[in-house]
C-alpha cells in the first residue's frame, strides 16, 4: 500500500477515536458543565452522617457546588468529619448551615447549605460550626409513638 | 521411588516453565522498551503497524460497540421499567460502557483481531528464518519488527475502547430514544450528571491503554518466542488469544478494585 493512502488512513482512524474521547467526555462525562476545576476545601462535623457517601454533591440552593470527598470518624468527639470540595467560585458566609437532606424518598443524600448573613467569608480548610444531621426514620418513628403515647396518658 | 514423586516432578517442572517464561517475557519487554527509539524515528513502520491493527480493526470494534448499545438499551430499559426509572437508562449504558465493557470487550476483540495477526506474522518470519537474516545483516529484529507492532497496538487500543464506548452509546440512545421513546432531554442530562469525567471516563481510558500494553506485550511476545514450525506457530496464536483474554480479564478486576473502590 502507497504511504499516502496508509498516512491517510491511520490519519482517519486517529481522527475519530480523538472524536470519540471528545464525545465521552463532553456529552457524556460532566466535564463540559459543572466541573469544579479549582476547589477549596471546607470541613464539617455531623453527629450523624446516615447514608452520605463520598463522592455525593454540595448543594447550595439545589444547585451543586462541590462534591465530598473524604468522610472520617473523629474517635475524640464520636463526630463524622465530612470533608468536602467547594468550587472555587462559590463562596459562603462564616455562619452557613450544613444540613444532611434527601434527594426524594429513596434517593442519595446530600448535604445542603443554608446561607447566613455574615459578613466574613468561610477560607479554605475552615470547618462548617453549625450542622444538622441526618434524619433517622426509625427515630423519628419512635419519638412520633412516644409522644403519641404521652398524649394518651395526659388525657386520661 | 521415582514413580511416587513423578508427579511432583512434574509439576515443579511445570511451574518452573511458567515462571521462566514469565521471566523471559518481563526481559523481553524492557528490550522492546530499549530499542523502541527507532520506531518514533521512523514513525512510518509503527503508522504502517496502526494502520494494521487499528484501522483494519475499525469496523468489527464499531459493529460490536453498536450492537452491545442495542442490547444493553434493550435489557437495560426492560428492568429499568419495572421500578419506573427508565430516565437512568443513559447513566446505566454509560456507566457500564465507560468503567468496564468498553475496554474489556474492545480489548478482548482487539486480542482476536489483531493480537493473533500480529503473532501469526512475527511467528511465520520466525519460521522463514527472517528474523535470523535481519540479525545478520545487523538490523535488530526486535526494533525493525517487534517495537513498531508492540507501540502500533498501544496506540491502537484506547482509541478503538473509546469507539466501542462511544459507539455503545450511541446505540443505547437509538434504541432507548429512537425506538422505544424515553425522553431525549432525560437521557441526556441524567448521563452527564452520572458519569463523572475524571472518575469514569478517565478511568476507562487508562484500563484500555493498560489492556492495550498486555495484549501488544502478549501478541509480540508469542510470536517471537514461537516453536518456528507450522504447528508451533499455529499454537503460538492460539495462546495469544487464550493469555490475553484471560490477562485482560483478571487485569480488569485488578484494576477495578483499585480504581472503583466503595464510594
Amino acid at each position: 500500500m502507497k504511504r499516502t493512502v496508509l498516512d491517510l488512513w491511520v490519519g482517519f482512524f486517529v481522527a475519530i477515536g480523538i472524536v470519540a474521547l471528545l464525545f465521552l467526555a463532553l456529552k457524556v462525562g460532566n466535564l463540559s458543565s459543572s466541573h469544579l476545576s479549582d476547589t477549596y476545601v471546607l470541613q464539617a462535623k455531623f453527629d450523624n452522617i446516615g447514608g452520605l457517601k463520598v463522592r455525593g454533591p454540595v448543594k447550595s440552593a439545589g444547585v451543586l457546588v462541590g462534591r465530598i470527598s473524604d468522610i472520617r470518624f473523629d474517635p475524640e468527639t464520636y463526630d463524622a468529619v465530612v470533608t468536602m470540595e467547594i468550587g472555587g467560585r462559590y463562596q459562603f458566609p462564616k455562619d452557613t448551615f450544613a444540613s444532611i437532606y434527601t434527594a426524594g424518598l429513596l434517593g442519595e443524600q446530600y448535604i445542603g447549605f443554608d446561607v447566613g448573613g455574615d459578613e466574613k467569608m468561610l477560607k479554605a480548610g475552615d470547618t462548617i460550626k453549625k450542622t444538622q444531621s441526618a434524619v433517622v426514620l426509625e427515630k423519628l418513628i419512635s419519638q412520633f409513638l412516644f409522644s403519641k403515647a404521652a398524649d394518651g396518658q395526659d388525657k386520661k | 521411588m521415582p514413580d511416587l514423586l513423578m508427579p511432583f516432578r512434574r509439576l515443579g517442572h511445570a511451574v518452573v516453565e511458567r515462571i521462566w517464561r514469565l521471566g523471559f517475557a518481563a526481559r523481553f519487554f524492557f528490550a522492546i522498551l530499549r530499542y523502541s527509539g527507532a520506531s518514533f524515528l521512523r514513525l512510518h513502520l509503527t503508522l504502517r503497524e496502526v494502520f494494521f491493527s487499528g484501522v483494519l480493526s475499525l469496523l468489527i470494534i464499531m459493529v460490536s460497540g453498536l450492537f452491545v448499545g442495542l442490547v444493553l438499551g434493550l435489557q437495560g430499559y426492560e428492568t429499568l421499567q419495572r421500578y419506573g426509572s427508565t430516565e437512568a437508562l443513559g447513566v446505566l449504558v454509560a456507566l457500564s460502557l465507560t468503567r468496564e465493557l468498553g475496554p474489556v470487550v474492545a480489548g478482548l476483540l482487539f486480542a482476536s483481531r489483531a493480537g493473533s495477526s500480529v503473532t501469526a506474522e512475527i511467528g511465520l518470519m520466525k519460521a522463514t528464518e527472517q528474523l535470523k537474516a535481519m540479525d545478520m545483516m545487523a538490523v535488530n529484529p526486535i526494533a525493525r519488527v517487534v517495537a513498531p507492532r508492540f507501540w502500533g497496538g498501544v496506540i491502537s487500543m484506547p482509541l478503538l475502547a473509546a469507539l466501542f464506548s462511544a459507539m455503545g452509546i450511541l446505540g443505547g440512545w437509538l434504541i432507548g430514544v429512537v425506538f422505544i421513546g424515553v425522553d431525549d432531554g432525560a437521557f441526556w442530562s441524567q448521563m452527564q450528571s452520572g458519569v463523572d469525567w475524571r472518575y469514569d471516563v478517565v478511568n476507562g481510558v487508562i484500563k484500555s491503554f493498560v489492556f492495550g500494553i498486555a495484549v501488544s506485550l502478549i501478541a509480540v511476545f508469542e510470536g517471537y518466542d514461537s516453536v518456528p514450525t507450522a504447528e508451533g506457530v499455529s499454537r503460538a496464536i492460539t495462546r495469544t488469544v487464550v493469555t490475553s483474554a484471560l490477562t485482560i480479564l483478571a487485569l480488569d478486576f485488578v484494576l477495578t478494585s483499585f480504581m472503583f473502590r466503595g464510594a
